[in-house]
């Protein structure tokens, strides 16, 4: 049972990963944010509902659409912005952006702009902690298309073999670019595939921050006390195109329109803890204007930052040459 | 003390006395205990050429098989050098790259910087390179230079024992990724080692031979060629700086400019193919930042742009060989 802070908790996360990527997509409408972006919006409940139950000990590796992965993981919300803004000020000092932002220093392994590349990364930091014996598991995000990446089989298989903590959580969000996961994934489940790997492989609603919550401390404790990896496959579907700009004539008409009324993570979130009594509609509400004032400051202060100096170009190659 | 050992013995060495001096230092490999779920004897093989043999029993829980999945575990060694460990990983021949390259350009040489600085990567990945042993196309190649170009990598390429324990125990204390080729034909290679651990720093070339006539620069089992070639011509009174820079990122520019601002004709030994080659990569920088000195056209001898062949009378003709050192200095020692 979650207690009352950790529903809280769990809420402001999911909110303020809804918020910022609401607000990414009006800002790009204006031009103003540089390169590709892509968003996690429909997907909340999967980095939150795993992420709750990691520390910084616990790394994470995540994918191109990552803005989600680092929130949950307790990025600080302005330097991503400030990243994505590619501002000095930002987590990677503007040097990695979107798609590669990432924090070592919390567990956070990157963002990454080749489907299916942490996969293998993930097994060598689950491999460090199980070295380090301090319990800490690695947590593989990854998408229905990296899903058919030799990376990962190869990853989820070295896994097995080597027995790590290492946690594969599969965000089944309906499309890769723009073909459907029902086309591209042979077999129908990604799930199916941990039997391969000899490890347990689960399928849950990623609309469901319960659901998600409940598959994914039942792997990540396995992999705590020594029982190895896990495969959760996750099911949704993104709100937003593959990348900003997306036209999405791929989608049925009206798609998006019907998920939002009626698979909303934060919706179906809302609703139940309102009815079971653990929450008000003015607490929920509270914490929706904290997100906004959040996301609304650091967009404000990314804006004002300085970009970086012409000498950062030639800076952080080496750690030494 | 030195001693005389093997480049492979040399290899062995240096990677027993880092993981004795540092816990997080571990070796992870196909076959580099070999056996394992076997009925027979673990630590079978000690690597596909014997390099890690007895790791495994002296090391306990340090060296760890893998399944042939380069692109997993090299990953996972990189993955495990940003988490604090210093993965020594076996990539049987260099040639494999070609299954796990992602993980080696766009992970391991990338994170220093896309990550502003806040990454460190100290893996080493040890490889074999080089033609000679008839093992064809797909498992001769040299490659190095392709890894010269990327930045965030550092590649290293001994020509001797001495070089190859230097340079690997500096290349497992570097804080960033190490391409490390071992050219197959060098392992059986005696010289005089020291016992004790000491290191070999990166982009400081070793001038093997010094001479006033030609500079020949060389790399792995060339700078042999070379020498042989040097002590052909020196019967006939030309005297050759052979130059290995032992370290191809970071290059040594200057001491490679230095002797050929003295002799002012230069001659680059490379096994590689030519194009975007490290010959062609020196040549160009002589060309451009000794081009006063030059009293001749700079002379490459390397492979032909073909893959390695097969049959024994093609591939000695694919390898360059003294003969044709010897021949490309005597050319740009006669030109005027």
């Amino acid at each position: 049972m979650l207690t009352k802070p950790q529903l809280l908790q769990a809420y402001t996360t999911m909110r303020t990963i809804r918020e910022f990527e609401e607000r990414l997509h009006t800002e790009f409408a204006s031009g103003d944010i540089p390169g590709f972006v892509h968003l996690y919006a429909g997907e909340e409940a999967a980095a939150t509902g795993v992420c709750m139950h990691l520390g910084d000990h616990d790394c994470i590796a995540s994918t191109h659409r990552g803005h989600g992965h680092c929130i949950a993981k307790g990025m600080d919300v302005h330097a991503m912005m400030a990243e994505i803004w590619g501002k000095r000020t930002g987590v990677c000092h503007g040097k990695g952006g979107s798609m590669h932002v990432a924090d070592l220093s919390i567990g956070m392994m990157g963002a990454n702009g080749i489907v299916g590349g942490g996969g293998p990364l993930i097994c060598g930091a689950a491999l460090a902690a199980k070295r380090k014996g301090n319990k800490g598991v690695g947590v593989c995000f990854f998408g229905d298309g990296a899903s058919n990446q030799g990376a990962i089989f190869e990853a989820m298989n070295l896994a097995s073999v080597w027995q790590l903590p290492a946690i594969f959580v599969a965000e089944n969000n309906g499309y890769a670019e723009a073909t459907s996961s029902t086309w591209s994934v042979a077999g129908g489940s990604i799930a199916d595939r941990a039997s391969g790997c000899g490890m347990p492989g689960v399928q849950v609603d990623g609309f469901d921050f319960f659901a998600v919550y409940e598959a994914a401390g039942t792997a990540i404790r396995r992999a705590r006390e020594g029982g190895g990896p896990s495969l959760i496959e996750v099911k949704f579907m993104r709100f937003f195109g593959h990348f900003e700009g997306d036209q999405q004539t791929y989608r049925a008409p009206g798609e998006v329109q019907k998920l939002r009324e009626t698979s909303d993570c934060l919706r179906q979130f809302a609703a139940r803890v309102t009815k079971s009594g653990e929450i008000t509609w003015a607490e929920l509400e509270q914490r929706d204007r904290e997100a906004r004032a959040l996301i609304d400051e650091a967009v404000r202060r990314a804006k004002a930052d300085p970009k970086p100096a012409a000498a950062d170009l030639l800076t952080d190659v080496y750690v030494s040459y | 003390m030195a001693r005389k050992i093997t480049f492979r013995q040399a290899i062995h060495e240096a990677l027993v006395q880092e993981m004795t001096r540092d816990p997080t230092v571990i070796v992870m490999g196909e076959d580099n205990a070999g056996g394992m779920g076997a009925p027979g004897e673990q630590d079978a093989w000690g690597g596909v050429l014997g390099v890690t043999k007895g790791l495994y029993h002296q090391f306990p829980g340090r060296v760890l098989d893998t399944p042939i999945s380069e692109a997993a575990f090299i990953g996972a060694a990189i993955g495990a050098a940003a988490c604090g460990l210093r993965p020594v990983a076996e990539l049987m021949f260099i040639d494999f790259m070609g299954v796990c390259l992602d993980q080696i350009l766009n992970q391991a040489a990338k994170f220093k910087y896309m990550f502003g600085g806040k990454a460190k990567t100290p893996v080493v990945i040890r490889t074999m390179i080089g033609a000679g042993l008839r093992a064809a196309a797909q498992h001769s190649q040299c490659l190095y230079s392709l890894f010269t170009h990327v930045p965030g990598l550092k590649v290293v390429i001994p020509s001797t024992p001495y070089d190859a324990k230097g340079l690997l125990i500096e290349s497992i204390r570097d804080n960033d990724p190490v391409i490390f080729c071992e050219h197959k034909l060098l392992y059986g290679l005696e010289g005089d080692v020291p016992e004790e651990s000491y290191i070999v720093p990166f982009g400081e070339a070793s001038v093997v031979r010094e001479g006033d006539d030609v500079t020949v620069v060389a790399l792995a089992r060339m700078v042999h060629f070379a020498q042989q070639a040097a002590d052909a011509l020196q019967r006939k009174g030309i005297h050759c700086e052979v130059i290995d820079p032992r370290t191809t990122s970071p290059l040594d520019e200057d001491t490679i400019l230095e002797s050929v601002e003295k002799t002012g004709r230069l001659v680059v030994v490379d096994e590689s193919n030519p194009r975007c080659s490290m010959a062609s990569d020196i040549a160009g920088l002589v060309a451009q930042r000794a081009f006063k000195a030059l009293k001749a056209p700079i002379e490459q001898v390397t492979a032909p742009h073909t893959p390695a062949p097969f049959s024994d009378v093609l591939e000695d003709l694919y390898v360059p060989s003294p003969a044709k050192i010897e021949a490309a200095v005597t050319r740009v020692r006669e030109y005027r």
